[in-house]
């Protein structure tokens, strides 16, 4: 039972980032769950996206481990969705955890691509809001998810 | 952006930068015009700060600092209207960390978010706090936020961000969050938020709460409490057990009933988040002991082993085994029945061999959490082929995970197939694994050797393949290895001999060929090729392509070789004497030094085979590199390595050549190593063989203490075992101190040196316990004085060293022997003291609590080549040097003598033995070590009342006070009485007056006149009216 006593001890946080890049590796959109400071995220980044990119996706697992850090990530198109994970949290539901917010935003923005991304952040951000608190998802339905935007939209 | 179009000018812009160098003048641009605009615009519209808040966090998005703004950020959080209120929060907890003072700020406007009633605004507030909230959130926050989650009048909207809120502030300090804090919610409901938090211990309320939090149906509300809960039990699960139905309950609904709304369904799988949550929040509780919970849940897992099949849909297939690798993991952890844990690794067996790269990888990573498993080990075995064709694999990731398998489940019955595999895959595998691999090959071959040739073979292939990533204590291992097995040497000297005819060979196959060979290269000496004049050839052409520092290495070989050349070889001697003459003058020190001395050595004929005799063997001891991994597991394995270390238990005292010391030290530079004979206490033997080698083995590590483990041995000579059999001797003295009294000072030296102590060393002791200076211990060569200075339960004490004599002292040690109550530290003591020197050395004392223990100074020092003396002192830092003297008036006195009233605070006992003295010679000593009398308060001439304050750590300043009745019929007996506030301290004073008008005066024990027997029980007592138990009340009816 050793495993579990060091997952005692770690106090873990689940997802610690979530990185949205493009196959130029320009950062679209990121959100961090731990404070890293600019400098640390810039290496961060630098080096998980070099890492990731340069993988083959039809061969190649989509987990990569980087530092303490375990990367879970998918492709559309030519947009990275990269989500930094600790080395045990379940992998797969991160995977389609993934894939429910590109869903959630096609449902928003009817086939999203990276432009819609670009140009709307906010709404990308009130969208992972919804989604994902302190590292953890608070929210699965894109109903609810959804909602609050609608709302606002509807305001204007 | 709807409305915002100088935004989404700004971002096409940046979009249409050509190079990062543009970017980055954009972005200058960009900061500097909103910085004007902050500074200048005191007005600006919420509107226009809403978007200039989001082109920051755009650029910060894009990696530039983004260093004010801040506040106007954070003043967005207090907008009247929800747009700029969201941004407000959104960039706030994107830009901010909870050490930011800025935040500090908005925590009022945050709060009064949470109370009030727009539960809109309620939700922003909520993920700000659980986002970045810190300690003085969690203080000024916690209340409100358990009260939100617990509310039945709140939505589930609220609810769902306060239980993960709730889950951030319980982070940040479980203290203000106590989970005991759940005890309180029943409570706030009915209480004004701002009371504090009443603590209470009612484990079973506090997980009732939770508990209940898990009935609810809504499933967002429920997915955050299943997170609050797996971050609890994560903490500590004990209490938490109510919950366990509860999970299992919910695991039924979604996994069994599959009773969800259809928006929480995904794929056609319920909520696989949620499920993924539960089963890990079981996995935190050790056992389920209900059988029915446990049976239900078995149910529940049993279907999803079972159940899960492998679909067309990706998305469907990962989210059907998100599920499945989490019953797996939860079943492993609860250790199921032998039927569903093979079940599990035949699944999992399966998986390692899909196409599918995700669950390939799964596959292999669950399987190393198996290993853990008893029995599983044997299962697991049968996929080894697959996992070593994993070790192949494309995906460096799903070789990864198959390395840390391979290298879990291998022993003794696989060890030398799964390490040719790694050995093979290192000159492959690319460099971010090498450094790993060659490790992980080099602990298994060692841990798990069948046989040592075959383990010397792997780790020559190991610095053969990947020589860069092979770590210096890899090869010093070999070399203890081989030079502990006879049968070895052979068999390692040829090996390496194999590898020095390859072209190009990394340098640290030069440097452990060049050390075996120079060891063991004669046995060789028969075979073509292996004369000592070939070895030399062989070993020479290698010179020019090392770096200095192997080259003494090359030196201390050639030498052997030279030495070992049967019958003598005058050309090589030529050709070596000129290598040694090449490098007399080289400018590195340590190669100077070996060259020169080598080649002087080498005059000598006979003398050269005494100082450059094999090496000695090293000690078996455990690798520095299992003992490192074995921190960690703790398998039970049978490597033959262990086996033979567990059968030849002796092997490493057992010397080859047991000469004794001759007389005539080796001119070698290796001092310390001639004169000194063990302390004939020690067994062991080690050191006798004077061994030439010494300043080659220590020069070659210069990185000591990287090296850890495995420099000790090989540095194993003379010193450090000297030192060891010192300590072993004082651990045997330690706990009879009076015995070291007796013979305090210990020579180490030949018996014949014995130094002897000028004076008596217990007189300087009792002496120096009632005045502060003064000498502890003198012999012909050194004195030391001390000098203390006392300060309530504070005292410095500098100790004198003084050389008596016109040469050194060397090696000199102190070592303090503290008792439990003192805190003691000792300043550095030089190693040397230099001819009639002086040194100084400060010790700081600090007295903990009252105690009699007696510190001891363990001293040592070397004088000459031979001679160690040393020597155990007591130091004067005794319980009076921590009273002060106090001289109490009856109107101080009376009222605290009555209020101490009988034991334990007051202890009386008859004192028979005394030594007879007057009453004026009996108030001398009292007030020489600082107990006070107070004169003229007991009204009975013959009785002494007396009266002094004690200082420790402990009890603070503290009162004593002190009645002698003598009998003047009797001077040898009297009754003392003594008290104070504290019963130790009460005690140890009463002990310690005894031994005062006992022992001090008499100088020794032996001298003690014998204790008189009176045939009465007690001193007459002066007032016969008085109950003699009660001797407050006696000295009360006296005055």
């Amino acid at each position: 039972k050793i495993e579990r006593s060091e997952r005692e001890r770690g106090r873990k946080m689940g997802i610690r980032f979530i990185l949205m890049v493009n196959k130029q590796g320009q950062t679209r959109l990121a959100q961090y769950y731990e404070w890293l400071t600019l400098e640390e995220r810039r290496a961060l980044e630098g080096e998980i996206v070099r890492k990731c990119l340069a993988r083959n996706d039809q061969q190649q697992c989509s987990f990569v481990e980087h530092r303490n850090y375990k990367i879970v990530y998918r492709r559309y198109a030519s947009l990275f969705f990269m989500v930094g994970v600790d080395d045990d949290e379940n992998e797969l539901a991160i995977l389609e955890f993934i894939h429910l917010l590109v869903e959630t935003m096609d449902k928003h923005f009817g086939n999203v691509c990276e432009l819609d991304i670009m140009f709307h952040l906010e709404k990308a951000h009130f969208m992972l809001e919804e989604m994902v608190m302190n590292g953890c998802i608070v929210e699965t339905s894109k109903a609810n998810i959804l909602s609050p935007i609608q709302l606002m939209d509807k305001a204007h | 952006m709807s409305g915002m179009r100088g935004l989404s000018v700004f971002i096409s812009d940046i979009r249409n930068c050509q190079n990062k160098e543009a970017e980055r003048l954009r972005v200058d641009k960009e900061l500097g015009n909103i910085r004007t605009c902050f500074k200048n615009d005191k007005g600006l519209t919420p509107y226009k700060k809403k978007k200039y808040v989001w082109k920051m966090l755009y650029i910060h998005m894009l990696g530039y600092d983004v260093d004010f703004g801040h506040m106007e950020a954070v003043s967005l959080i207090s907008a009247p209207k929800y747009p700029e209120k969201q941004v407000g929060y959104i960039v706030t907890s994107c830009l901010l960390n909870e050490n930011h003072d800025f935040l500090r700020l908005a925590i009022n406007a945050v709060r009064n978010d949470i109370i009030g009633r727009n539960e809109t605004y309620q939700c922003l507030a909520l993920t700000l706090v659980g986002n970045i909230g810190g300690r003085e959130f969690a203080e000024s926050l916690a209340p409100d936020v358990q009260k939100l989650l617990i509310s039945s009048s709140c939505r589930p909207l609220v609810r769902k961000k306060a239980a993960l809120c709730l889950l951030r502030l319980f982070r940040k300090n479980p203290d203000v969050v106590n989970a005991d804090g759940w005890c309180v919610l029943n409570t706030l409901l009915f209480q004004f938020i701002d009371v504090p938090f009443i603590f209470s211990s009612s484990y079973a309320y506090r997980a009732d709460r939770m508990a209940q939090l898990l009935d609810e149906r809504d499933l967002g509300v429920l997915t955050s409490s299943m997170s609050l809960l797996v971050s609890l039990v994560s903490n500590d699960y004990e209490g938490y057990s109510s919950c366990l139905p509860k999970c299992v309950k919910i695991l039924e609904r979604l996994a069994r009933n599959q009773d969800v709304p259809q928006e929480y369904t995904y794929y056609g799988i319920p909520s696989p988040w949620l499920q993924v949550k539960t089963m890990r929040a079981l996995q935190y509780f050790p056992t389920i002991e209900d059988p029915s919970t446990r049976r239900s849940l078995f149910e529940v897992l049993q279907r999803i082993l079972m159940g899960t099949d492998v679909v067309k849909n990706v998305n469907k297939n990962n989210a059907s085994h998100a599920v499945l690798f989490e019953a797996l993991s939860l079943v492993m952890h609860l250790n199921a029945e032998k039927e569903m844990m093979s079940q599990c690794v035949a699944l999992l067996g399966k998986f390692i061999s899909v196409r599918e790269p995700n669950i390939r990888y799964l596959g292999l990573e669950n399987m190393t959490r198996m290993l853990m498993i008893t029995d599983a080990q044997d299962i697991i075995k049968k996929h080894q082929p697959q996992i070593i064709t994993s070790l192949k694999d494309p995906d460096i990731s799903i070789r990864r995970r198959a390395l840390d398998l391979l290298y879990g489940m291998c022993d003794v019955s696989n060890a030398k197939g799964i390490v040719e595999e790694l050995l093979q895959y290192l000159s492959t595998a690319e460099f971010s694994m090498r450094e790993e691999l060659s490790l992980k090959a080099a602990i298994l071959a060692e841990k798990f050797a069948p046989d040592l040739s075959w383990y010397v073979d792997v780790i020559l292939q190991l610095i053969d393949n990947a020589g860069d990533f092979v770590s210096d204590d890899i090869w010093f291992r070999v070399v203890q290895f081989v030079t502990n097995n006879e049968d070895l040497q052979p068999y390692a000297a040829s090996k390496v001999r194999e590898y020095m005819d390859k072209i190009a060979i990394h340098e640290t196959m030069v440097k452990v060929s060049a050390y075996i060979l120079g060891e063991y290269g004669h046995l060789l000496a028969r075979r073509p090729g292996c004369s000592a004049r070939e070895l030399f050839g062989i070993l020479h052409e290698k010179l020019p392509t090392v770096s200095s520092p192997t080259i003494p290495l090359l030196l201390s070989t050639y030498a052997k070789l030279l030495m070992h050349a049967q019958p003598p070889d005058i050309e090589l001697q030529k050709q070596i004497w000129n290598v040694f003459k090449k490098y007399e003058s080289s400018i590195d020190v340590e190669i100077q030094q070996r060259a020169v001395e080598y080649f002087e050595l080498s005059k000598k004929g006979a003398a050269l085979m005494d100082v450059l005799a094999e090496m000695p063997k090293f000690p078996e001891r455990q690798s520095s590199l299992i003992k490192k991994v074995e921190d960690v597991e703790d398998t039970a394995d049978q490597s033959a390595i262990k086996l033979r270390a567990q059968q030849l238990p002796s092997n490493a005292l057992v010397l080859a050549d047991p000469q004794p010391v001759n007389g005539t030290p080796p001119p070698l530079k290796v001092p310390s190593i001639s004169g000194i004979k063990l302390d004939h206490e020690s067994a062991s033997q080690t050191q006798s063989q004077p061994n030439g080698d010494l300043s080659k083995v220590q020069s070659q590590i210069p990185s000591a203490d990287l090296l850890g483990e495995m420099v000790d041995p090989l540095a194993i000579e003379a010193p450090p075992v000297d030192m060891g059999s010192h300590q072993r001797v004082y651990r045997e003295e330690d706990g009879i101190p009076d015995e070291v009294d007796g013979t305090a000072i210990v020579p180490i030296g030949d018996q014949a040196n014995k130094v002897e102590p000028i004076g008596n060393i217990t007189e300087r002791f009792n002496a120096l316990c009632l005045k502060d200076s003064g000498v502890l211990y003198e012999d012909p060569y050194i004195q030391i004085g001390v000098k203390a200075e006392w300060r309530g339960h504070h005292g410095r004490l500098v100790l004198f060293l003084g050389n008596k004599v016109t040469s050194p002292l060397t090696s000199v040690q102190a070592l303090i022997l503290p008792p439990a109550h003192l805190k003691l530290e000792l300043s550095l003591v030089p190693d040397t003291i230099p001819p009639r020197a002086q040194v100084q050395c400060p010790l700081e004392v600090m007295n903990i609590r009252p105690s009699r223990d007696v510190a001891v100074l363990d001293f040592s020092y070397k004088f000459g080549t031979s001679m160690v003396v040393s020597a155990k002192l007591r130091l004067p830092a005794v319980l009076n040097k921590f009273l002060q003297p106090l001289q109490l008036t009856s109107e101080e006195f009376f009222p605290q003598w009555r209020s101490l009233s009988g034991p334990p605070l007051k202890l009386q006992e008859v004192v028979r033995g005394v030594r007879p003295l007057s009453l004026s010679e009996m108030e001398n000593l009292f007030n020489s070590f600082r107990v006070t009398i107070c004169p003229g308060l007991d009204p009975n001439p013959n009785n002494l009342v007396a009266s002094t304050t004690f200082y420790s750590e402990n009890t603070r300043p503290m009162l004593c006070l002190a009645r002698i009745e003598t009998d003047p019929a009797d001077r040898t007996q009297l009754r003392l009485t003594v008290a104070s506030g504290d019963s130790t301290l009460t005690f140890e004073l009463k002990e310690f007056i005894k031994e005062q008008l006992i022992a001090i005066p008499m100088g020794s024990r032996a001298l003690v006149p014998a204790v008189p027997v009176p045939a009465a029980p007690l001193a007459q007592p002066p007032s016969p009216a008085v109950d003699a138990n009660d001797p407050g009340a006696m000295l009360a009816g006296l005055l």
